[in-house]
C-alpha cells in the first residue's frame, strides 16, 4: 500500500498508508487527519475536502473534471495549480511518496 | 467527571461526540446507538450503495479505531428505552445511565403504508438504514419488476439506482408533479425528462389504490384505475421525526423536539440536533433533513454544552444525484412567489433562482456548481442579486 503524507495548514506531519481504490478524502477521514471536513462525504458537492496535492504527481493523479474544477474555484483557501477535491482523487500504487497539504480553511 | 450521554449514534450524534473531543472536552462521552453499524452516511444508500457500487465498510463516517482513540464510548445495537428528567438518568434494557448533559440525536422514522391498502404484505420496504438495504438487495435485479410510491429526492433517486441495475421501475406521485413539495415546476420538469428518458415509467397525479397478493406483494392498483405486476415495492413518503422518548419525558415537541437557538429542549441539560429537532425560523417551526444541518447543528450544541452559548444559523443545502446529474440546493425556498432560470456555462447545465419579492431565498443548481456556489455565498451573506443580473449578468 502506497505511503502518503498529509501536511496540516499548522505544517504537523501526518504519514499513513493508504489503502488503493479509495479517495484520498476517505483516507484523511479515516486516519483523523484534521482539516478535512468533507461535509457531501464524497459527492464533489461541498468543496470542503480541498487539498493542495504533491505537483510531482499530478501525471499520476489524473485529470480535473469539469464540474470538479466548477468547485475549485469557489473554495474558502485560493485555489492553486496543485488544488483538488481530495475526494475525487483515488489512490493508486504510483502515489506512493506523495504529500498532500491542508489548507487553513475549508 | 461530566458526562455527556448522547442518543443516536447518526450524523448528528457522531458529529457532536467528535466534536465535544476536538474542543478538548475531558469529560465522558457516551455515544448510544440502536443500529449494529458504527455511524455510517445515509446519502449513498439511495445512491451508489443501493447499486451495489459501494462497499458497506466504505460507508462509515469515521475510521474503526476513532471511538476508541478519542475515548468515546460506543454502544452499538443498543436501544434507549426511557429517559427519566428528573433524576438525571437514561435506561436502556436493564442498564441505567446517569448523565449531566443529555443529547437526543435519534433522526427520523420513514411513514410506512397503512395496512389498509396492503402495507403489510411482504416485499414492501421503506430505505433509511444499511439494514434497510440489506433487505432491499436480494429483491434487486434486471428484469425484476419495483414500484415507488413517492416522488421526492429519495424516491427518484431510487427510482434512479435501480433503473440502472436494469430493474423495470413504475414510480408513482400522488400530487401533481415530483418534488412539488421541494421545488419549483421547471426543476420538477427537468427531472421529469430525465427519468423518463432513461426508461423510468413516472406517473405523476397518480395514488397508489391498494397493493395486493396473498402474502407477498404481487400487484399495485392505482388510482387511474390501471394494475401493475410488481416484484417489490420501495415506499417514500416522507418521514416522522423520531421523538417518542422525548414526548414521553415530557419535552416540549411541535413538528420534532422544541429546541431553542442554542440547541436546548424544555428539559433542563437536555439537547437536540439533526433531523429529530425543530428550530423556531423566522416565526416557525422548522425541520431541515439534511448531512450538512445535522453536522452544523450538532457541533454548535457541542460548543454549547461546553459554555459557548452561540445562536445556530442555519445555512441549508443539499445535494441530490440522479443519473449523471447532479442537483445542488442552497437556501430554503418555502415562500418564494417566482422562479428566474440562469442558463450554466457547460451544455446542460442550468439553474433556478428563488425570490421572494427582491429577495433570492434559494437555488436549484443543475450539473451547474459554479451557479451553486455564488448563490451559496449570496445566500450565506444575506445579499440578493438582482433577477435580470441572475437571467443573463455577471454575479460575482
Ligand atoms: C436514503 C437517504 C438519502 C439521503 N440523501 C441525502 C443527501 O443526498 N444529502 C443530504 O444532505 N442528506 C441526505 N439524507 C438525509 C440525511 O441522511 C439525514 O438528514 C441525516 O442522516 C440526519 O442525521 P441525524 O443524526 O439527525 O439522524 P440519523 O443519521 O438518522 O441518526 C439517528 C440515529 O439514532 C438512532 N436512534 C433513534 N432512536 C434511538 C434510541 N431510542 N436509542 C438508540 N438509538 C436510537 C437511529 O436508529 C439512527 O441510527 C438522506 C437520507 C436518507 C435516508
Ligand atoms: S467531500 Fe464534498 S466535495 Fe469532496
Amino acid at each position: 500500500m502506497p505511503t502518503i503524507t498529509f501536511i496540516t495548514a499548522e505544517g504537523k506531519q501526518h504519514a499513513v498508508t493508504a489503502e488503493i481504490g479509495r479517495s484520498v478524502m476517505e483516507i484523511a477521514l479515516e486516519k483523523s487527519i484534521p482539516g478535512v471536513v468533507a461535509e457531501c462525504n464524497g459527492s464533489a458537492a461541498c468543496a470542503t475536502c480541498h487539498c493542495y496535492f504533491d505537483p510531482a504527481f499530478t501525471e499520476a493523479i489524473g485529470p480535473v473534471g469539469e464540474h470538479e474544477s466548477d468547485m475549485l474555484d469557489f473554495t474558502a483557501a485560493p485555489r492553486r495549480p496543485e488544488s483538488r477535491l481530495s475526494c475525487q482523487v483515488r489512490v493508486v500504487d504510483t502515489l506512493d511518496g506523495m504529500t498532500v497539504r491542508i489548507p487553513a480553511m475549508q | 467527571m461530566r458526562h455527556v450521554a448522547i442518543i443516536g449514534a447518526g450524523q448528528a450524534g457522531s458529529s457532536l461526540a467528535a466534536k465535544l473531543r476536538e474542543l478538548d472536552f475531558d469529560g465522558r462521552v457516551t455515544l448510544i446507538g440502536d443500529e449494529p453499524h458504527p455511524p455510517y452516511q445515509r446519502p449513498p444508500l439511495s445512491k451508489a450503495y443501493l447499486t451495489g457500487k459501494l462497499a458497506a465498510d466504505r460507508l462509515a463516517l469515521r475510521g474503526p479505531s476513532f471511538y476508541a482513540e478519542r475515548g468515546i464510548d460506543l454502544r452499538l445495537a443498543t436501544t434507549v428505552t426511557r429517559i427519566v428528567p428528573a433524576e438525571n438518568r437514561i435506561e436502556f434494557g436493564s442498564e441505567s445511565l446517569a448523565y449531566d448533559d443529555l443529547v437526543l440525536a435519534t433522526g427520523a422514522t420513514p411513514i410506512s403504508l397503512p395496512v389498509e391498502v396492503g402495507g403489510a404484505l411482504a416485499n414492501i420496504f421503506t430505505l433509511r438504514t444499511i439494514g434497510d438495504v440489506e433487505e432491499i438487495a436480494p429483491h434487486v435485479g434486471p428484469g425484476k419488476r419495483a414500484l415507488i410510491v413517492g416522488g421526492g429526492y429519495i424516491g427518484l433517486e431510487v427510482a434512479a439506482a435501480l433503473n440502472q441495475t436494469g430493474v423495470d421501475v413504475t414510480l408513482v406521485e400522488l400530487q401533481e408533479r415530483i418534488l412539488g413539495r421541494v421545488a419549483a415546476a421547471e426543476t420538477s420538469a427537468y427531472f421529469r425528462s430525465l427519468h423518463a428518458e432513461r426508461g423510468v415509467r413516472l406517473l405523476e397525479g397518480v395514488g397508489l389504490v391498494s397493493l395486493e397478493g396473498e402474502d407477498r406483494v404481487l400487484r399495485a392498483r392505482l388510482s387511474d384505475g390501471s394494475c401493475v405486476d410488481v416484484d417489490f415495492v420501495i415506499v417514500g413518503i416522507g418521514v416522522r421525526p423520531s421523538v417518542t422518548l422525548a414526548e414521553a419525558a415530557g419535552l416540549a415537541v411541535e413538528n420534532g423536539i422544541c429546541v431553542d437557538l442554542q440547541g436546548r429542549t424544555s428539559g433542563t441539560g437536555i439537547w437536540a440536533a439533526g433531523d429529530c429537532a425543530s428550530l423556531l425560523w423566522s416565526g416557525r417551526r422548522l425541520r431541515i433533513e439534511s448531512v450538512p444541518h445535522a453536522i452544523d447543528q450538532a457541533e454548535t450544541v457541542a460548543a454549547n454544552i461546553l459554555g459557548a452559548n452561540r445562536d445556530y444559523r442555519p445555512r441549508p443545502w443539499f445535494w441530490s444525484d440522479q443519473f449523471d446529474v447532479k442537483l445542488q440546493i442552497a437556501g430554503l425556498n418555502s415562500g418564494y412567489d417566482r422562479t428566474v432560470e440562469r442558463k450554466g456555462a457547460r451544455p446542460g447545465s442550468c439553474s433556478y433562482w428563488y425570490f421572494a419579492g427582491e429577495k433570492l431565498l434559494a437555488v436549484d443548481a443543475i450539473n451547474d456548481a459554479r451557479a451553486y456556489m455564488t448563490a451559496k455565498r449570496l445566500i450565506d451573506a444575506g445579499r440578493s442579486p438582482s433577477p435580470r443580473d441572475v437571467a443573463d449578468g455577471a454575479l460575482a
